[in-house]
């Protein structure tokens, strides 16, 4: 079981690092939107005792992370469209396996991007390197392993990749945008706030932004439970129906 | 000994019978063709053997395993699906060693029995390029190569040269072949190609509508057909039918111009049936032998032709496909 499991994480981990230029790529999003964002509101979003670009950093840590995860994990239909989902399935290897191999290589991958954004706004002292640093780690982890079951929950439903675009508008933008990254949810309508306790993303960014800069609204405990118990349900719907949808 | 036993196993999609009732028997060591149009249940058929499909009634064993017992069945087959089942951005040799390491190969086993599937299948040079630089044909070669890699005892090959040019084809044939005689590999492949299961197979069934319609050697089939056609050109065909009579003429068709006769074995016939007609002053033009193909074969069984048309269709649709995903 163990070494199926690393097996299709090995895989997942080798083609990351084939694949250069789309890290490059693909990092490049949350630092414009980190600068734009942290240097344009940095004037009219007054968060007490810190910069707007301290407040917004952990948020854009979270956002690479969801957005990497996620597609991490629906990228599982490229498997099936070509081919390559058979040659797995026709192993001597239990599905979980499979799953969680899939789970862990894309939550690695998402986590490294993570921790990227993480060390280069540290240097540009956005957010300051100490322990918090360190707390920080476990809730990115998480945060990835939700989402990339979360894509892998979708993929199972998917036929190709056309609904992508769908799934972006109406899910992960909402995830992101509710989240509490780019804003206090403090002084948000109720309403919205009530939605975004129910968005796991919160959660994680609350967590993150705790260890960094100090600012939390549930608390570190609390974020870490929730998102341990997300991730962990996340991981056994998707087992389920990987199961379910291979299971012809 | 029986590599695979089928018995009354039965695949429904919804309300659509795509394997009907199937039973069969393959014996160890045999090079076995499931021969039928596209949709007749062939790769459903082998789907199900593999273990990728659950069938909906009926069993089947294995390497004298049942077929619910995926795992077991899995370790002991190797498969070569219709589509390309590599991942483009690994090299050959990582595709390779993934998977040996997902059949549970120990690490050194693994590098030797790599550099002996890829000798095998001459692709040594290309082990360390991505697959995004192998040609369709190559491509090939390396999933025979990969499923050869945990020594199966039996190998399924799912239209093994579909796309592939003829050339290529040829090449594939050897390696089958070579595969069957050499080693004593049991082989189950599924072909709408006519001349691919006459040239590979021991034995043939025909599958049509998720049936098996015929089952036998290809020279068998052909026999059914009555053996070979003499097709004799003669202005005197009138006159020529009254004194053919000898008792192994199956058949005769008199037409204008020409008269076919259906015999056993063409060749012995033609000099016994040119004398006969010279010593009864007939001239004769010429003699044209006919062979009946395994197309006939299949149109004597099923009422129509192989449903080339459509296969081709499928062909193009797939190298659209692959033209594709290579972006």
């Amino acid at each position: 079981m163990f070494q199926d499991i690393y097996t299709v994480w090995l895989r997942e981990m080798v083609k990351f690092v084939r694949a250069r230029s789309r890290i490059i790529s693909s990092l490049a999003m949350p630092f414009i939107w980190l600068f734009i964002l942290g240097f344009g509101f940095s004037s009219s979003i007054n968060i007490p005792g810190l910069p707007y670009i301290g407040f917004l950093a952990p948020g854009i840590i979270g956002m690479i992370i969801l957005f990497t995860s996620i597609f991490s994990g629906i990228s599982v239909i490229y498997d099936r469209q070509f081919g390559f989902m058979k040659e797995i399935l026709v192993a001597p290897v239990s599905r979980s396996s499979i799953v969680l191999g899939k789970t862990f290589g894309g939550a690695t991958i998402a986590t490294i991007n993570g921790l990227i954004v993480l060390g280069i706004s540290s240097a540009l002292g956005f957010i300051e390197f100490g322990i918090g640093t360190f707390i920080a780690i476990p809730f990115m982890i998480l945060i990835a392993i939700s989402f990339v079951a979360m894509g892998l929950i979708i993929a199972s439903r998917m036929k190709s990749m056309e609904g992508f675009q769908m799934i972006m508008s109406f899910l992960v933008m909402p995830i992101f945008l509710l989240s509490g990254a780019l804003f206090p949810l403090n002084n948000v309508p109720d309403a919205m706030r009530a939605i975004s306790y129910l968005d796991p993303l919160s959660y994680g960014i609350d967590g993150i932004r705790g260890s960094l800069v100090g600012i939390t609204n549930t608390g570190l405990i609390i974020d870490f439970l929730v998102l341990l118990g997300i991730s962990i349900c996340l991981i056994s719907i998707g087992t389920l129906m990987f199961k379910k949808s291979t299971q012809l | 000994m029986s590599a695979i036993k089928i018995k009354n196993l039965t695949k429904k999609f919804g309300k659509f019978i795509a394997v009907d009732s199937i039973n069969l028997e393959i014996k160890e060591g045999e090079l076995f063709g499931l021969l039928g149009p596209n949709g007749a249940g062939k790769s459903t058929t082998l789907n199900m053997l593999a273990t990728m499909m659950i069938p909906t009634s009926g069993s089947a064993t294995v390497n004298n395993i049942d077929i619910v017992n995926q795992d077991s069945v899995r370790k002991s087959i190797g498969v070569v699906f219709q589509d390309p089942s590599l991942d483009d951005e690994l090299t050959g040799k990582e595709n390779l060693e993934f998977h040996g390491r997902m059949y549970h190969m120990q690490k050194d086993l693994m590098s030797k029995r790599i550099e002996e599937v890829l000798k095998l299948v001459g692709l040594e040079d290309k082990a360390k390029f991505q697959i995004k630089t192998y040609s369709g044909g190559m491509k090939r070669r390396l999933e025979i190569a990969r499923g050869l890699m945990h020594h199966p005892k039996i190998l399924f090959l799912d239209e093994p040269t579909l796309g592939l040019d003829p050339q290529t084809r040829r090449g594939i044939w050897d390696y089958i072949q070579k595969l069957n005689k050499d080693d004593g590999l049991t082989i189950i492949l599924t072909t709408h190609y006519m001349e691919e299961a006459d040239y590979l197979c021991d034995r043939i069934a025909i599958i049509d509508h998720g049936k098996i319609i015929a089952l036998d050697t290809p020279e068998n089939m052909k026999n059914v057909m009555g053996g070979d056609i003499l097709k004799i050109e003669t202005r005197e065909s009138d006159k020529l039918d009254k004194i053919l009579k000898f008792e192994w003429i199956k058949e005769k068709k008199k037409f204008d111009g020409y008269l076919n006769v259906t015999v056993a074995d063409g060749g012995s016939a033609i000099p016994d049936i040119l004398k006969a007609s010279s010593e009864a002053g007939i001239k004769i033009d010429s003699v044209h032998m006919i062979r009946p193909s395994l197309e006939d074969v299949f149109i004597h069984f099923t009422g129509r032709t192989i449903r080339e048309q459509e296969a081709d269709t499928a062909d193009q649709m797939k190298s659209m496909m692959n033209q594709w995903g290579k972006k």
